[in-house]
C-alpha cells in the first residue's frame, strides 16, 4: 500500500448534520485497527475540511492516494470499514459510492476564488492556510505598498460590496481613509440575515483566515487598529472556528502589535448578534455593537465619517473581505479580468429550493441564469416545470422563465426588478404559489421591521393584511392596485434599506405573475394548489385501496370509510392540513 | 433573592463594568446563566447600575434571542427560512404543534420537556427542510421523521 494517503472529510454544518463527526471517528478507529496510525513510515492523515458547496451529498469524503483523488458521497460511519479495507489497504476504490458525473458537472462550471480553498484545507489549522499562500496578501501590502496604494489596487480591481448594495469597496475605503481621527474601525458584517442564504457562514466555517486577512488589509488601508466581526449567534460552528483562527493568527503574529515588524497594530473582537434582521443594516449593526436596540439612523453621515462610537468606520461583508487576499496577491488586473463589463470578479450564490443540485456555488459575474439552473444546478427536481428564481431574499424579486438567459450581475438583476442581495437564489417550480411567496417575505419583513419609521412599520403590516386576505379567498377587485400603490409609497418614504426594499417581492410577483393574483381574487382559486383556504381535498374512488392510512392521519376525524373500500372526506370537517395527501401511497387524494 | 443567584449576578455585573457597560452582553450573560432573563435579575441590575429597567427590557424585547419566560428542557428550532418554506417546513411545524399538544400562541409543553421555536434560517438551506434539537441539525426532514426523532428525547432527556 502507498505511503502517501490523505483523507478529507467534509465537516461544515451540512457535513456534521449528515454524520461527519461519526465518519471522522470511524476513520480514526479503523485506521488504528489496521495499525496504520502507529506505523510512522506510512503516512496516512485524516483531515477535517469545510464546506465545498455540495452539502446535499454529505458526508463527502475524498480519499487521495499518491495525489490521485477519489470522491465519495453519502458516506455514513458504517461504510468506513469497507473504504479502509478495499481502497486504503487494498488500493481499489469502492466504485459503488464514488460520485457521479453530476458531481463533476456541478463543480466544473464554477469559477472559484473565495471558495477555492473551502473544502480543501483544514479550517482549524493556520498552517493549512499558510500552505496555500495565506497571509501573503497582507504581508505584500505591509512590505511593498502604502495604504493609498492598497486603496488604488482595490479600486482598480473593480470589487463591489457583496453584502447587497454593491457599493465599490475601494471608494468606500478612500472616504474613510480621508477622514482624520485618533481611532478608526473595521467591521466585518457576518449577520447574514437573508433567509435562504448561507455563503458567509460557509466561508467562515471553511476558511476563516481569509476573512481575518481581508480585515487586516482593510485596516491597514484606512488606518484602523481595531476590528469587529458581527456574527449571527445562529452560527455556532462558524463562531467557534473564527475564535480558533483568531488565536492562531495572534500566535503567528498576524494580529497584535507591530505586525510583520512594521508599525501596524491590529486586532479583532467577535460580537454575537442577538437575532434581528435589521442589524445587517450598517447603522443598526453599529448600534447593536454598542449594546443598544439595533435601530438604523438616517444617512448621511455615513459610517465612513461617523460610525462605531462616532469614529470613522468601514463595514464590509464577509465575502467582500474574503476576496481581498486574492486581489492583493494576484493583482487588480487579474480580478478585473473576471466577470462582466460592469461587475467584476465572481459571486457566491446559495442555490436552493426545487433544484436537483442544491448547494453553494461560485460563478463569474455575468454568467447566464440558465447555466446556473440547468448546467450547474442540474435542472428542476422531479422534472417539473421551472417557474421562477427568487434572488435577493426579502429585498429582492422573482425572475420568471422569460428572463432565463439573463446574464447575472448587479445591473441586470436590477433591470428585471430583482437584485443581487447577498446571493440567495431560491428556485421555484410549478407547485409554488407566487402570492404565497410574496406573503411569506412580507411576513418576514413585517416582523423584522424595527418600527422606527412609519412607512415601514405600518406599511408592511397593511401590505401583509391585503396579501393574507387574497390567499384566503377574500381578496377584493381593487386589491392589486392597492398593493401597487402602497408598495411604491413605502419604497419612496422608508428610512432604511429594509423598508425601501420590503415591497420588492410584491412588486415583482405582480409584474410577472399578475394572473396568479387575479385567479386568487376573481376565481377564488390557487393555481399551484398551495393556499390552504382555497383548497378542497377529495379522494378519487377508483384509485383508493381503502388502506386506512389517511383515516389514521386525519387530525379532524373528517375521513370515513371501511377497510378495503374507498374512503370519503367530509369537507365540512376538513381542516385542510394536507396530512391525507401526504400519507396516501396511491396518489388517490387530490387537492385543487 | 437567593444567594446563589446574587453571586452570579455580581459576577455578571463586574463583567459588565469591564465591558464598557454593554447592555446586550449583560443580557446574553444573564440568559446563558439562567436560561432566560428573569425579571428580578433585570430590576437588580437596574438598581445596581442606575440604568432604568425599561432600557434593559427595551433591548431584551428588540432581539429575538432573548426570552423573558423559562424555556423547555429541549429546544426544537424549526427553520422557516425561504428554502425550508418552499420545501414544506410549515407542514412539519403543524405536525409538531399537534404532536406536542401546543395551543395557539404557546411554545412550551405543559411538562416543560420541549419548547418549539421558529427561526429565519439556520444556514443549512441545501439540506432543507431543517430542524434543530438542542443545536443538533436534522436535515431533509419530514413530519414523520421529525416525530420519530423527538421520541429519543422523550425517553432520555438531554442532561
Ligand atoms: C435590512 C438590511 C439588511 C442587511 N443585511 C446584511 C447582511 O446580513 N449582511 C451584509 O453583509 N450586509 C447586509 N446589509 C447591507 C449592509 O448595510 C452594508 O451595505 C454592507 O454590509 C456593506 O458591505 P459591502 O460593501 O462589503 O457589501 C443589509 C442592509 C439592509 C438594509
Ligand atoms: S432556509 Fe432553512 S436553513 Fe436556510
Amino acid at each position: 500500500m502507498s505511503n502517501n494517503i490523505k483523507i478529507n472529510v467534509c465537516m461544515g454544518t451540512g457535513g456534521i448534520a449528515a454524520g461527519g463527526d461519526e465518519v471522522m471517528a470511524a476513520f480514526d478507529l479503523e485506521l488504528r485497527k489496521a495499525g496504520l496510525e502507529a506505523d510512522v513510515e506510512k503516512h496516512c492523515a485524516v483531515h477535517r475540511v469545510g464546506c465545498r458547496g455540495f452539502c446535499a451529498r454529505d458526508v463527502l469524503v475524498d480519499v487521495s492516494v499518491d495525489d490521485v483523488r477519489t470522491t465519495y458521497q453519502y458516506i455514513k460511519a458504517d461504510m468506513v470499514p469497507r473504504l479502509v479495507e478495499e481502497h486504503i489497504i487494498g488500493g481499489v476504490p469502492v466504485e459503488d459510492w464514488v460520485v457521479g458525473q453530476d458531481y463533476h458537472d456541478f463543480h466544473d462550471r464554477q469559477e472559484k476564488v473565495v471558495l477555492a480553498d473551502c473544502g480543501q484545507i483544514d479550517p482549524e489549522d493556520i498552517q493549512a492556510y499558510l500552505d496555500v499562500d495565506g497571509y501573503k496578501g497582507i504581508v505584500k501590502a505591509l512590505s511593498e505598498m502604502s495604504p493609498a496604494e492598497v486603496i488604488e489596487c482595490v479600486k482598480a480591481s473593480g470589487l463591489k460590496g457583496r453584502g447587497g448594495a454593491g457599493f465599490p469597496t475601494g471608494m468606500k475605503w478612500q472616504f474613510c481613509a480621508a477622514n482624520k481621527s485618533d481611532r478608526k474601525y473595521v467591521i466585518c458584517n457576518a449577520d447574514e440575515g437573508d433567509p435562504g442564504a448561507f455563503m458567509d457562514r460557509s466561508v467562515i466555517e471553511g476558511n476563516p483566515h481569509a476573512v481575518i486577512e481581508g480585515m487586516s488589509i482593510a485596516a491597514y488601508a484606512i488606518g484602523a487598529a481595531e476590528g469587529y466581526v458581527y456574527i449571527r449567534a445562529e452560527y455556532p460552528l462558524a463562531v467557534e472556528r473564527l475564535h480558533k483562527a483568531l488565536s492562531q493568527a495572534r500566535a503567528h503574529g498576524f494580529l497584535g502589535k507591530a505586525i510583520h515588524g512594521t508599525s501596524f497594530d491590529f486586532d479583532i473582537k467577535v460580537k454575537l448578534g442577538a437575532g434581528a434582521f435589521v442589524c445587517g443594516e450598517e447603522t443598526a449593526l453599529i448600534a447593536s455593537i454598542e449594546g443598544q436596540r439595533g435601530m438604523p439612523r438616517a444617512k448621511p453621515p455615513f459610517p465612513a465619517a461617523k460610525g462605531l462610537w462616532g469614529k470613522p468606520t468601514v463595514i464590509n461583508n464577509v465575502e467582500t473581505l474574503a476576496n481581498l487576499p486574492f486581489i492583493l496577491r494576484k493583482g487588480a488586473e487579474w480580478f478585473a479580468s473576471l466577470g462582466s463589463e460592469t461587475s467584476k470578479g465572481t459571486k457566491v450564490f446559495a442555490l436552493t429550493g426545487k433544484i436537483c443540485n442544491t448547494g453553494l456555488i461560485e460563478v463569474p459575474m455575468g454568467i447566464p441564469l440558465k447555466e446556473i439552473i440547468y448546467d450547474i444546478g442540474g435542472g428542476i427536481e422531479g422534472d417539473r416545470l421551472f417557474k421562477a428564481v427568487q434572488t435577493g431574499g426579502p429585498s429582492g424579486g422573482c425572475i420568471p422563465v422569460e428572463h432565463i438567459d439573463l446574464p447575472v450581475d448587479y445591473e441586470n438583476l436590477l433591470k428585471v426588478g430583482s437584485m443581487m442581495g447577498s446571493g440567495g437564489m431560491v428556485v421555484l417550480d410549478e407547485n409554488d404559489c407566487m402570492v404565497n411567496i410574496s406573503k411569506f417575505f412580507l411576513e418576514f419583513t413585517q416582523s423584522e421591521s424595527c418600527g422606527k419609521c412609519t412607512p415601514c412599520r405600518i406599511g408592511t403590516k397593511r401590505l401583509l393584511e391585503v396579501l393574507t386576505r387574497i390567499t384566503e379567498g377574500k381578496g377584493k377587485k381593487t386589491d392589486i392596485d392597492l398593493l401597487l400603490d402602497m408598495a411604491n409609497d413605502i419604497k419612496d418614504t422608508s428610512l432604511c434599506g429594509l423598508g425601501m426594499s420590503a415591497p420588492n417581492p410584491v412588486l415583482s410577483t405582480i409584474k410577472y405573475f399578475r394572473h396568479e393574483y387575479e385567479a386568487h381574487i376573481n376565481d377564488k382559486r390557487c393555481p399551484a394548489a398551495v393556499c390552504r383556504s382555497l383548497l378542497t381535498f377529495t379522494v378519487i374512488e377508483n384509485l383508493c385501496k381503502g388502506c386506512g392510512m389517511c383515516l389514521r392521519a386525519c387530525p379532524a376525524g373528517a375521513i370515513t370509510g371501511e377497510k378495503k373500500k374507498p374512503h370519503y372526506i367530509d369537507t365540512s370537517l376538513c381542516v385542510k392540513c394536507g396530512a391525507c395527501f401526504d400519507v396516501c401511497k396511491f396518489k388517490s387524494v387530490i387537492k385543487e | 433573592m437567593e444567594s446563589s443567584m446574587l453571586t452570579k449576578l455580581n459576577t455578571i455585573h463586574s463583567h459588565f463594568n469591564n465591558n464598557g457597560g454593554n447592555i446586550i452582553s449583560a443580557l446574553q450573560d444573564i440568559q446563558s446563566e439562567f436560561g432566560y432573563i428573569p425579571e428580578d435579575a433585570v430590576y437588580w441590575f437596574s438598581d445596581k447600575t442606575g440604568i432604568p429597567a425599561s432600557k434593559f427590557f427595551g433591548v431584551a424585547t428588540f432581539y429575538s434571542q432573548f426570552y423573558l419566560k423559562p424555556r423547555g428542557k429541549n429546544i426544537i428550532t424549526a427553520c422557516c427560512g425561504t428554502a425550508c418554506h418552499v420545501k414544506g417546513s410549515d407542514r412539519i411545524i403543524f405536525r409538531l404543534q399537534d404532536e406536542l399538544s401546543l395551543a395557539k400562541g404557546e411554545d412550551t409543553t405543559g411538562d416543560g420537556l420541549f419548547t418549539l421555536e421558529k427561526v429565519a434560517c439556520v444556514g443549512a438551506c441545501s439540506i432543507a427542510p431543517v430542524m434543530l434539537v438542542n443545536q443538533k441539525v436534522y436535515g431533509k426532514m419530514t413530519p414523520d421523521k421529525m416525530v420519530k426523532e423527538l421520541k429519543t428525547y422523550e425517553e432520555s432527556p438531554s442532561e
